[in-house]
Parts: C-alpha cells; sequence; structure tokens
C-alpha cells in the first residue's frame, strides 16, 4: 500500500513531477554523453599516439634512451627476435633509429630517420593507413624514403623530390645520403609528421656496412591486457636490456587516461548533486501541500517509520523513474556514435595539433552504467532523507488545525 | 498509586481524566484553554461535547486522543495512563484504541473509499482478507455500497465523513472521537451521518465522543458535556 500511495501521489502533481524527471533524465543523459565523448577523445589521442610508432613495448640498449648513438645497438638482437617471435599475440617491428639532418634544396631540418621492414611495420604502426600521396614502403627500390606532410611543406618537395639525409655513422663520421621520396603521410600528431621519416632498414645497413644494428623493437600486443605480464616477462629475461611499456614513455597520457576515469566520476556527481537539489525542492513542496494528510495520517496511528518510508519511497520512485531511461537512451546514443563517430572537423586543425582526431568516436566503459545507476539510487536516497525528516517534524495537532 | 479516586472496576469507564489542564502561552499571555476538567467516560456512550468557539472543544478531544499533551493532569484509556508515553508509543495506542473523525481533510486523496477504510487495518498488519471483507461490510453500512471504488474527491462531503466513519470503526477501536464531523455538511448530510453513527453505536455498541455547534446534533446525543471557558459547566444525561 505504502508504494501505491507513493506511486500515486507522484502524479498528483503531474506537470512537476514530470519536470524533476525530465530534468534527471536529461542529466543523466548529458552526464554519459558528455563522459563518452571525452573518454573517447582521450582513449584515441592515446591510441593514435600508440599507433604511429610508439606501440605497446618498446625495447632498447638503455644507453641509447640516454643518448641517441649509433653504437648502442640492441646487443645479441637475433637471440630476442627469435624469443619475441615466440610471444602470442605479439606483432613485432624492429628499427634503426638515427637522429640526424634532413635536407632539401629549400632548407634543413633535425629529424629522425627510421629504418623499418615495412610488412613488419604495417603491424605495429598506422602510419601507411595515413599515406596523403605516392604510396608507403613496400616493394622494395632503392633509396626510397616516405616523409611526414609538414615535413614536406616545410622542406617544399613532393613525390619523386630528392631529399638528403645526413648523420654520423659508427665513427662519427659525417655521411651523406640521398633518398627519393615515394610518400607522404599524414598522422593525427603533426609534430610527429614533421619530425620522422621512414626508410628499408636494408638501405641503412648497407649504408654503414653492418646488419647489426637494431636500436629499437616495437611491440604491438593484440590483446592489450598482457602488456604488464610480458614485459615483466621480458624485463627478468634480459636484465641488460630497457624494457618500457607505453606507459612509461607516455607518463602524461598513462595519466591523463586514468584521470579521466575519476573525472567521469567527478562530472557525474557533480550533475547529480544538482539534480538531489531539485528532487530535494519537489518533495519538500509536496510535503507543504500535503501537511494535513500527514498530520491526519500520524493522528490516526501511522507511525514515525512508516511515515518517513513512504516520503523515502516515494522520492526514491520519483527519481529512479526517469534515471534508468536516461541510461538506456545514453546507451544507444552511445552506441552510434561509437560505431559512427561524431564529426568535429569544423574545428579540427586545433584538435589535430594536440593529438586529438577530428572525428570522435564514443568510448564507454560497461561499468561506468552500472556506477551510474548506483549513483543514481544513492542520490534519490540521500534525496529523500531532508522531505522524509521534515515530515517527521509535523505535529498532527498543528497540521489538522491548518496552521 | 491511583489517582483516580471514584474507580469503579464493574462500570467499565473508558476514558478518565483528573483535573486536566491544558494551557497555551503566547508571550505574557496564557490561555487556558482546558481549566480543570474531570471527566469520566463509559463503554457505548454517545456523547456530545459542545460549548462555544474557543471553550476547548478542540483541545480536550485531542488531550483525550494522545494528540496534544496536557500541561497538569492525567488521561487514562481503559485503564492505561497515557500521559506519559513516548511519541512512537503513543502513535502505536491510538492505533490500536481509538478511531478518529476530523472536520476535513480525513482520507488520503489518493486512495479509494475501500482503500482509505482498509487503511487503518493495513497499518494494523491485519491479512488482506480480512481487512478487505470488514471493509466492504463497514462501507456497506455507511451506505456506501456503490461508491467503494470512488476517490475522496469523486464523493460528496457527506460520503467522505461516512468513509471516514467507516475507517474509523475499521479498527474495533474502543472509542471514536469525532471533532465537528458535521461542520462541513449539509443538513441532510448532517442528518444521515447521525443516523449511522448511532446505529453503529447501538449495534456495534462503538463509544463516540463528538464535539459539535450543530443543535440538531446535540438533539440527538444521549449525554450533552457542556464547556466554556475550558471548564465543564454542565453535564446532562438523557
Ligand atoms: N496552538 C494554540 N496556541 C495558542 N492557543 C491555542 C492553540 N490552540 C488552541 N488555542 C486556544 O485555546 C482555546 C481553546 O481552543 P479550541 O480549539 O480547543 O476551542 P474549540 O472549542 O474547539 O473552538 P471551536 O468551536 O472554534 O473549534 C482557544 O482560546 C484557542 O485560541
Ligand atoms: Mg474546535
Amino acid at each position: 500500500m505504502i508504494f501505491k500511495i507513493a506511486w500515486r501521489n507522484i502524479w498528483r502533481n503531474k506537470l512537476r513531477s514530470l519536470v524533476v524527471m525530465i530534468a534527471i533524465f536529461l542529466g543523466v543523459w548529458s552526464g554519459i554523453f558528455i563522459n563518452a565523448l571525452s573518454l573517447g577523445m582521450t582513449n584515441q589521442r592515446t591510441e593514435n599516439f600508440l599507433s604511429t610508432s610508439v606501440g605497446h613495448i618498446q625495447i632498447h640498449h638503455p644507453d641509447f634512451l640516454e643518448e641517441n648513438k649509433l653504437n648502442f645497438s640492441i646487443p645479441n638482437f637475433d637471440e630476442l627476435n627469435n624469443n619475441l617471435l615466440n610471444i602470442n599475440g605479439a606483432n613485432i617491428s624492429n628499427r634503426i633509429r638515427i637522429s640526424g639532418m634532413i635536407s632539401s634544396a629549400n632548407g634543413a631540418l633535425g629529424g629522425n630517420v627510421l629504418g623499418i621492414t615495412p610488412e613488419d611495420e604495417i603491424k605495429v604502426s598506422t602510419i601507411h593507413n595515413g599515406i596523403k600521396e605516392g604510396e608507403f614502403l613496400g616493394e622494395y627500390k632503392k633509396n626510397r624514403v616516405v616523409i611526414g606532410a609538414k615535413l614536406a611543406h616545410k622542406l617544399k618537395v613532393k613525390i619523386n623530390s630528392k631529399i638528403i639525409v645526413t648523420f654520423q655513422d659508427q665513427n662519427n663520421e659525417i655521411i651523406a645520403s640521398a633518398f627519393r621520396v615515394q610518400g607522404i603521410y599524414k598522422t593525427a600528431n603533426t609534430r610527429f609528421d614533421e619530425m620522422n621519416v621512414f626508410v628499408y632498414r636494408q638501405d641503412l645497413e648497407r649504408i654503414l656496412q653492418s646488419d647489426q644494428l637494431i636500436h629499437e623493437s616495437v611491440l604491438w600486443m593484440d590483446d592489450k591486457t598482457i602488456v604488464d605480464s610480458t614485459i615483466t616477462a621480458l624485463a627478468n629475461t634480459y636484465p641488460n636490456l630497457k624494457v618500457r611499456s607505453w606507459k612509461d614513455i607516455a607518463p602524461d597520457l598513462a595519466y591523463t587516461d586514468d584521470l579521466m576515469i575519476q573525472m567521469l566520476y567527478i562530472i557525474m556527481i557533480i550533475i547529480l548533486g544538482a539534480l538531489a537539489f531539485g528532487i530535494v525542492n519537489t518533495m519538500l513542496m509536496a510535503i507543504l501541500e500535503r501537511q494535513r494528510e500527514l498530520g491526519m495520517l500520524m493522528a490516526v496511528g501511522m507511525n514515525k517509520l512508516r511515515l518517513f518510508m513512504m516520503v523515502v519511497v516515494e522520492t526514491i520512485m520519483l527519481s529512479l523513474i526517469s534515471g534508468p531511461a536516461g541510461l538506456i537512451i545514453s546507451f544507444f546514443t552511445v552506441g552510434y556514435f561509437k560505431r559512427n563517430g561524431m564529426d568535429f572537423s569544423a574545428v579540427g586543425q586545433g584538435l589535430e595539433d594536440v593529438g586529438y582526431s577530428t572525428i570522435v568516436y564514443f568510448e564507454m566503459q560497461p561499468s561506468f552504467y552500472w556506477s551510474t545507476l548506483v549513483l543514481v539510487i544513492i542520490t534519490a536516497i540521500l534525496s529523500s532523507l531532508y522531505p522524509a525528516f521534515k515530515a517527521l517534524k509535523l505535529n498532527p495537532v498543528e497540521s489538522i488545525r491548518g496552521l | 498509586m491511583n489517582q483516580f479516586a471514584d474507580y469503579n472496576p464493574i462500570i467499565m469507564s473508558i476514558i478518565k481524566t483528573n483535573n486536566l489542564e491544558r494551557f497555551y502561552t503566547e508571550g505574557d499571555v496564557t490561555v487556558k484553554a482546558l481549566n480543570g476538567v474531570s471527566l469520566n467516560i463509559e463503554e457505548g456512550e454517545f456523547t456530545a461535547i459542545v460549548g462555544p468557539s474557543g471553550s476547548g472543544k478542540t483541545t480536550l478531544l485531542n488531550v483525550i486522543g494522545g494528540l496534544d499533551s496536557p500541561t497538569n493532569g492525567a488521561v487514562e484509556i481503559a485503564n492505561t495512563e497515557i500521559t506519559n508515553m513516548k511519541d512512537n508509543e503513543l502513535i502505536d495506542f491510538r492505533l490500536k484504541n481509538i478511531g478518529f473523525v476530523f472536520q476535513a481533510y480525513n482520507l488520503i486523496p489518493v486512495l479509494s473509499a475501500l482503500e482509505n477504510t482498509e487503511f487503518i487495518m493495513l497499518l494494523q498488519n491485519q491479512p488482506k482478507e480480512k481487512r478487505h471483507a470488514r471493509a466492504i461490510a463497514l462501507l456497506e453500512e455507511v451506505g456506501l455500497k456503490d461508491q467503494i471504488y470512488k476517490k475522496p474527491n469523486e464523493m460528496s462531503g457527506g460520503q467522505q465523513q461516512r468513509v471516514a466513519v467507516a475507517r474509523a470503526l475499521a479498527s474495533k477501536p474502543k472509542f471514536v472521537l469525532a471533532d465537528e464531523p458535521t461542520a462541513n455538511l449539509d443538513s441532510k448530510s448532517t442528518g444521515d451521518l447521525l443516523d449511522i453513527m448511532l446505529e453503529l453505536n447501538e449495534k456495534e455498541k462503538t463509544t463516540f465522543i463528538f464535539s459539535t455547534h450543530d443543535q440538531r446534533v446535540i438533539d440527538r446525543a444521549k449525554r450533552v458535556i457542556t464547556l466554556e471557558d475550558g471548564k465543564i459547566i454542565s453535564d446532562e444525561t438523557k
């Protein structure tokens, strides 16, 4: 009966209840929408960053990270490589990485030259997907280079233009080699595009007259959850190598990812906190209107616990009619934008400069829906307490006399 | 210690008050709403409390019904002293022993006549079938057989008061307190309600204590207690 009364009481003032319900619906929906958008953006930024060459795991000579010298290549590389090939679900690219000067007839800029094996590289990075002109490295042709759009623009080079790469060899001799531009790529990160060019590993090996020069092994794990355990295993097996996860390489990125999850909850709690005021206000109005009725109920023998519960149940019902509806609708909205993405190309250039994509694919942890539901229920319960205590304070005699 | 000197266990007295006082103080003005009321009401009475406005009728009924507590004096109901009970104890006591009919706002607007009548029995945790059967029987007795599914706002004032009487009786209370139950009713409805109350008084031996201004109601009471300035100035049994 208490449920029946509570339910019917909600509909006594339809407009007022509807306003509260719509507010809760919109609050929950927009909260999840904004959160899914933000999470989508940061996840994509992380993903973009990792897939533009970082990968999930990187292995180097420990000194190479301090000083980018040619000689700090991975010792006993063949043995390492054989072991890496045995890791399930690991895609591996081994790179020669040289810092040098990249120049054309129109200028020169410092940058990295990455000597790769194309069929391995395309498994750990997505540079090849961002080819704007020409094509990525593939079937071997001597001294070909793929450069970033930003760099191409600065050096004013086009497909088939020649660029000169200058660097120090093992003996600190300056070497200059000419490469022909075969492709121009573009990633979400223009800084990266300006700094990195890709050439065939075998060209560098020929120029440097060595086939033992691998500076960097990059792993892309099919299953992201085994990244940490794989790192531990590798670090134990190769104490003399530096094995790092993407979180070590880009701690700020990992940190924003963690922070993001906390932000989602904070945003949701702020929204629900604001809604709680609306709920409390509505219920206080309802109780004020029903003073005589509530006084009468106490007079005829409704005890405080029951009266309290009646108000609590009504408040919770009021809050829980539309909260879950907001969750379900947001689930579908998020699902839609997860599949189709939301296009921000109107403001896109600014976003790309800082590593975000112009089309944002929404992302939401399923657990967040449940957490939000729990938060909504907690909000409902908390919002019900004050009005319910207010109801208990009513004095039956005064209420009935109609003060 | 028994402060009720004239206590006689043979005549079943259900309400006893001894020198009841209820003062209201506002600023430095003290209103003596009850100023020494000693009263004894026995089972089966049909008693009217009358008196001019402000004479203390409502206050007396509230104090007897455990809704208000006296400044001095005590109220004993069916040999139980209620004056010192705690809030929740009192609510429970009212639920089990006293039926209430107020001048207005008696019913829960969102419940039907039937549900309203069942409500007290529900609070008493009586089983559904029993509640239902008793509520229907009572509504029939008060002449509302055809209205049991109507909500209060679909019924006339007189019909609403009859539902209130049915509800007050539903839990078989020791007595029913009614503060001006006919004040908002026209004379036809007033007559009908009194007919019903009298019939219940005679058939079910329900004790009724009601306050009124209405001479026609006073005429039908079996005992009339007149208050003035918080004192009993006459007490006649017909
Ligand atoms: N809460 C209160 N505060 C102050 N004075 C009060 C309060 N309640 C009642 N009184 C005063 O007590 C006196 C008795 O009031 P009461 O309501 O019992 O009279 P009544 O006989 O029921 O009057 P009526 O016929 O108008 O209903 C009145 O003078 C009234 O003003
Ligand atoms: Mg009165």
